[in-house]
């Protein structure tokens, strides 16, 4: 596939907000469909009872918003007012269920809103352990884990096996793959993977089937390979807060425009909270357990017992070679709000110069974070990491 | 604990307040008692725990919001946000933050101790998590989380409950044996578990006099101060125990000769709504929100924000016999752990039983656990019950988010809106 | 006679509106008055009384002499007549005052120089004053300060062109005068105006074969005494009416019965202010059921296109026509008023057509009325749109679809006289209340 057609077939997938490519798989497979909002849903649960697991992140700024807005007041985030336009304006409803993980107060909360709107549905709230011991959260996740897998086969009507739960561990784990690849790629040379085509590429996760999209990654892999793309004098940056509500795409340019090359980032952590892949053999749940509990990535709403904050993010930017920190964080984003004043305390200690700005995902006015972006870069470039 | 004193002072009250001299006082000299500090949370706290190893409970919300009452919480917020923190955040973590830059000068104008344990009780409320990782930034003490799960489903389980009670047994009493050098004493658990119950079941009586008319209690503005011993340190101790069976005959007094509830303004002469209020006050306009209800004629027959500690009206009880498990089950029956259609069906209880004209809904800025939703619950409370909902917006303790006109004219719509309902 | 007032104390202008023990309009009044909330209630309520002495005085001549062709000519001559006796009035009150502010300055040339330049000023005036007033030719303001500021910049500056006198200093002059005048109350020499204009419209108007019937009704209103039985108050600055509490009702309830009196199908209300944003849900005898208003943020209210027009440099009147002239509307996401200024230059900066972007905001505004609507309850027919946005077609446009697109098919009422729906309500109120003693 050339690269063109790979992006462009990402770019449809971001807009298709009437989730046109889940409606066909559905009728394609006759399987059901079951949705999740960010960020740690063990899709491999879904996928294994046979259903497919579709990402909603939002609506971006595509969506104009007239019911969503009438049940949040001004200073709640804007994530669970497109999540309920796109709900209520009927665009959700090839979702034969819902899943909402916990990641914050809003996020828990609509998952009740959800059972209330939405009373046909299958709509569940998934506790992760906040406590990483496996004697105590890991009992505890299993029993959620469990619960949840025997729920959607339920949903679906297929036996719950450890057989295809095997099988899904091994789909995704070849997907974790192909994505630390793409990772790797554009952190070794990112001007082969420019940002706007990174971030839809992972987007396209959210609504594929997970074989269709390692193999979409593997291809593009390929593909930007062989371009041949202009070396761009950018510096290297990580991108840190954007673990639920997305960035507007226009912003995920701007920051690339205004000089800055991402070199991690922490958006549609979905597809990759879980850093190394998962055992293939033995107690499937167990296996999801242990990983969840041993090699989840660090971020805002996950409790760190005993590292110092932020030694994770300082050890990122040391291998990947980052010369500072972007932190975006949503307009009225407790966990990223309230994080970021440690990690930027962390990053001080270390001399890691760091930005930080807000916005929402249907932010309008982008003019004045590039510029502050571009201020950014170019007093890296000038004075060096100071 | 109350800073502007009413106007006729009842027992209970004076004696809330040398309840709370003393216990600032000790909290003072900790360190030359020899006495251990534990920080936790109001919601899922384990105080009964915490006086079993003979430590001393800190409360940083109680904390912040009797800086608000105070009116002092403005400037602690501004320090915290100069300390980079978001105007968009929680205002109770920014005061609290705030404080600890400025001296930590409690409310009482003594100095806090620092924290010898700070004990996550994550209950209810993601950014407990982020509170206390910052004051471990601040503190470098021990910590301990207590995952406490959420009711997603809309009931606690076996499984939930064995959850919480190991994590206990397990991770927060050795802890607590280390730090405090005490063995742990199940017997004296037990005997403070016992006494929390009775002075539950004094609480429950007061909440259930609102059924009278007049209502002889005020179950929001006054409950702030009924719920005080239970929800802060004093839960588990004898002291406790009086206060609520005074509080109990007092009320008790008021139902025979039907008085209604005693506010800073006198005694409510002539009760004219009767309402459920939904959220936290604002506290530092806590007094002008109550002389608005006065003014109208309105009390609060029940109120959700006084079950952030426990729902005791429903049934639940510490129970000496569970000591661990019924530590679990508090944990996760406080009402911010409650599912979205748990809190409707609580709230539309408390219309039926409490015979309400309406409810009332504070939407608080800093509190998302409370608010995010709070306009379905208003939807859905009115197609219930076919009572009106009011809605007023303010915040916790930042005083940027008070609009008293705003706040008055929605009340005075509001209330104006039910008497025309009424003689229609 | 009996009759009921209703005062709206809003924040820009005061209304009153005077019903009969029927419940029967009499009269309405406006001032844009602010020097203080007790002299504008006064002067609205004075206002309202004039225009009740208007419609009596009309009922007369129709019960003498039957309903006929010239009528509503003369009606139209006295009424301009009688503003035109009002306006020469409150010009001789500017000129003294605009006089007494030269007469403080120290420098004795230039307090001569100015003196003689604004006595000719005033006459140039009210030499031309005479024409202005004419059927036909009807003032685009009710108010004085409308009126007077276009004619005294335009001879001012015409004054200054010779270069001997400043433009800014005669327009300084000016504002520091007219917000005195607007502090006197000219409705209590109604009798006097009222003489004056029956006389001007029977000359003027060449309707002499009527003259004695006019002349017998307008002695007749001038007469008529009017016993205020009960006053209700409302608005936003109602708090500060000097009446007591029990007689002070909310805006909410004001206004839900003043668009059921209005409209009597009316189920809900959308009242788009200044300052705020009601959602009113009423039941079938128009008393409020429910409400919603917007938080304590103002965007998406009439202030917010304030703001736009200023940013624009354009009158707030103007933005919805340029509106009514785009093809699209520009998506906006914020009607942040504080952002409202630099989300409008990235637009334009952008390329964007201004009256495309203008589109946009004014969609914006109708979508956070819309969750509004949401919240109260929805959009039940019939829906009545109030408020000084209600005027703004662009507006109403983006209502309409955005009604029809969410709700269906809903009847949807704007009345030209929407301004005084809160004042209706309040009168309502009153006679009520009265009736309920």
């Amino acid at each position: 596939m050339e690269l063109n057609d790979i992006v462009r077939r990402c770019e449809d997938l971001y807009h298709d907000l009437d989730l046109t490519s889940v409606k066909e798989w559905k009728r394609r497979t006759g399987g059901k469909a079951v949705g999740f909002l960010p960020i740690y849903v063990p899709r491999e649960t879904v996928h294994a009872a046979g259903a497919l697991p579709v990402g909603i992140m939002g609506a971006g700024d595509d969506l104009e918003i007239i019911r969503g807005d009438a049940f949040y007041q001004s200073y709640i985030c804007h994530i669970p007012r497109s999540t309920v336009e796109l709900g209520l304006s009927g665009r959700l409803d090839c979702l034969d269920g819902f899943l909402f993980p916990a990641i914050c107060d809003v996020i828990r909360n609509l998952s009740g809103m959800w059972k209330i709107l939405f009373p046909d549905k299958y709509v569940r709230y998934l506790d992760v352990p906040q406590n990483f011991d496996e004697r105590l959260g890991g009992v505890f996740y299993r029993q959620e884990l469990a619960a949840l897998f025997q729920d959607l086969c339920a949903l679906t009507g297929r036996p719950a096996s450890d057989e295809a739960l095997r099988r899904s561990i091994e789909a995704y784990n070849e997907n974790r793959r192909a994505i630390a690849e793409l990772y790797r790629l554009r952190a070794e040379e990112p001007h082969r993977v420019p940002t706007y085509e990174h971030y839809l590429l992972m987007r396209a996760s959210n609504v594929l089937e997970v074989t269709e999209h390692t193999a979409l990654v593997d291809a593009y892999l390929a593909a930007a390979r062989r371009e041949n793309r202009p070396w761009r004098d950018n510096i290297r940056v990580i991108l840190t807060g954007v673990f639920c509500e997305q960035p507007p795409l226009g912003l995920i340019r701007a920051l690339e425009q205004s000089g800055c090359s991402i070199v991690d980032d922490d958006w549609v952590l979905g597809a990759r909270y879980l850093r190394e892949p998962v055992a293939a053999e033995g107690d499937p749940l167990d296996a999801l357990v242990t990983s969840y509990l041993r090699r989840g990535t660090p971020t805002a709403t996950r409790y760190i017992d005993e590292d110092a904050k932020g030694e994770d993010l300082i050890r990122r930017v040391r291998t990947l070679r980052a010369e500072g920190v972007i932190f975006a964080s949503p307009s009225f984003c407790d966990p990223a709000l309230l994080e970021a004043p440690m990690l930027q305390r962390a990053l001080g200690a270390e001399k890691i110069p760091y930005t930080a700005f807000k916005f929402s995902e249907n932010s309008g006015q982008l003019q004045v974070i590039k510029e502050q972006t571009g201020a950014f870069a170019d007093s890296i470039k000038l004075w060096g990491a100071a | 604990m109350n800073p502007t004193p009413a106007v006729r002072k009842e027992r209970s009250m004076e004696l809330q307040k040398a309840m709370m001299g003393e216990h600032f006082k000790n909290l003072a000299r900790a360190k030359d008692l020899g006495k251990k500090v534990v920080y936790t949370f109001v919601p899922g706290n384990l105080n009964e725990l915490i006086w079993t190893f003979g430590m001393l409970p800190v409360h940083p919300e109680v904390n912040a919001l009797q800086i608000g009452l105070r009116k002092k919480s403005g400037d602690y917020i501004l320090e915290a946000e100069k300390h980079g923190h978001s105007e968009d955040v929680c205002a109770y973590v920014k005061c609290d933050l705030g404080m600890l830059k400025r001296g930590n000068i409690g409310p009482t104008g003594e100095k806090l101790p620092e924290p010898d344990l700070l004990l996550l009780s994550y209950t209810g409320c993601f950014t407990f998590m982020k509170w206390f990782e910052l004051l471990r930034e601040e503190y470098r003490c021990p910590i301990v989380m207590l995952h406490v799960p959420y009711q997603g489903d809309g009931r606690i389980t076996p499984d939930m409950t064995a959850y919480v009670a190991r994590q206990i047994s397990e991770k927060v009493l050795p802890l607590m044996e280390k730090i405090s050098g005490r063995a742990y004493d199940p017997d004296a658990l037990r005997e403070h578990l016992a006494s929390s119950a009775r002075a539950e079941r004094d609480l429950v009586a007061v909440w259930e006099s609102a059924r009278n008319r007049p209502s002889p209690i005020d179950a929001y503005f006054g409950g702030v101060y009924y719920v005080g011993p239970v929800f802060s340190a004093f839960r588990g101790l004898p002291a406790c125990e009086v206060f609520y069976e005074t509080l109990r005959q007092e009320v008790e007094e008021r139902v025979r000769n039907h008085e209604g509830p005693i506010t800073p303004e006198g005694p409510l002469k002539e009760e004219r709504f009767r309402l459920i209020v939904e959220g936290p006050p604002c506290w530092p306009n806590f007094r002008d929100l109550w002389k608005m209800f006065y003014e109208e004629g309105a009390v609060a027959v029940s109120s959700s924000y006084t079950k952030v500690g426990g729902l005791y009206d429903a049934g639940f009880r510490h129970d000496p016999d569970r000591p661990l498990e019924s530590l679990a089950d508090y944990c996760m029956g406080c009402y911010t752990n409650l599912n979205l259609p748990s809190r409707i069906q609580y709230l539309e209880r408390c219309l039926r039983e409490y015979d309400a004209d309406g409810f009332l809904i504070n939407s608080i800025k800093s509190c998302n656990s409370f608010s995010a939703g709070q306009l379905l619950i208003l939807q859905e409370l009115e197609k219930r019950t076919g009572k009106p909902g009011g809605f007023i917006e303010s915040d916790l303790v930042d005083p940027r988010y008070f609009s008293a006109a705003n706040i008055k004219n929605r009340l005075e719509s509001y209330f104006q809106m039910i008497k025309a309902k009424r003689s229609a | 006679m009996d009759c009921y007032l209703g005062i709206d104390l809003g924040s820009t202008t005061t209304k009153a509106v005077y019903l009969d023990e029927h419940e029967r309009p009499l009269g309405r009044g406006i001032t844009n008055s602010r020097c203080n909330y007790a002299l504008a209630c006064e002067i609205a309520g004075d206002e309202a009384g004039i225009n009740s002495r208007f419609m009596l005085l009309r009922r007369r001549i129709e019960e003498e002499d039957g309903a006929r062709d010239g009528l509503a000519e003369l009606m139209k001559w006295l009424a301009c007549s009688f503003t035109f006796a009002q306006y020469v009035d409150q010009l001789a009150a500017l000129e003294e005052i605009c006089l007494e502010e030269v007469e403080r300055w120290n420098d004795a040339f230039e307090r001569d120089l100015y003196a003689k330049t604004l006595a000719s000023l005033f006459e140039r005036m009210r030499s031309e004053a005479e024409e202005m007033f004419r059927p036909g030719l009807a003032a685009r303001s009710d108010f004085f300060r409308d009126i007077v500021a276009n004619q005294y910049l335009d001879h001012a500056e015409r004054l200054a062109k010779d270069g001997a006198v400043s433009f800014d200093r005669l327009t300084a002059i000016y504002d520091r005068a007219i917000l005195r005048v607007e502090g006197k109350n000219f409705a209590t020499a109604y009798a006097k105006h009222l003489d004056l204009a029956c006389e001007r419209a029977v000359w003027r108007g060449g309707f002499e074969p009527l003259g004695e019937t006019l002349r017998r009704a307008v002695d007749y209103a001038i007469g008529v005494a009017f016993n205020v039985r009960n006053t209700i108050g409302t608005g936003y600055g109602r708090q500060t009416l000097p009446i007591p509490k029990p007689q002070i009702r909310s805006e909410i309830l004001c206004h839900g019965l003043g668009a059921h009196f209005m409209f009597p199908n009316t189920r809900t209300v959308l009242d788009i202010g200044g300052q705020d944003t009601k959602a009113i849900q009423v039941d079938a005898k128009g008393i409020a059921v429910n409400f919603q208003m917007n938080d304590r943020c103002a965007a998406g209210c009439g202030r917010y296109l304030g703001y736009i027009a200023d940013e624009m440099n354009m009158g707030v009147h103007e933005l919805g026509p340029l509106a009514m002239k785009a093809r699209k509307a520009v998506r906006i996401n914020s009607t942040c008023t504080v952002f409202a200024g630099a989300e409008l230059r990235e637009r334009l900066a952008l390329g964007e057509k201004r009256e495309e972007i203008l589109a946009g905001l004014h969609r914006a505004i109708i979508l956070r009325a819309m969750s509004l609507l949401a919240r109260s309850g929805g959009v039940h027919d019939e829906f009545t749109f109030t408020g000084g946005v209600a005027k703004n077609a662009a507006a109403v446009t983006a209502l309409k679809r955005l009604i029809s697109e969410n709700y269906g098919d809903r009847m949807i009422n704007i009345s030209p006289d929407s301004i005084y729906t809160g004042a209706v309500g309040a009168a309502l109120f009153a006679r009520r209340d009265r009736e309920a003693i």
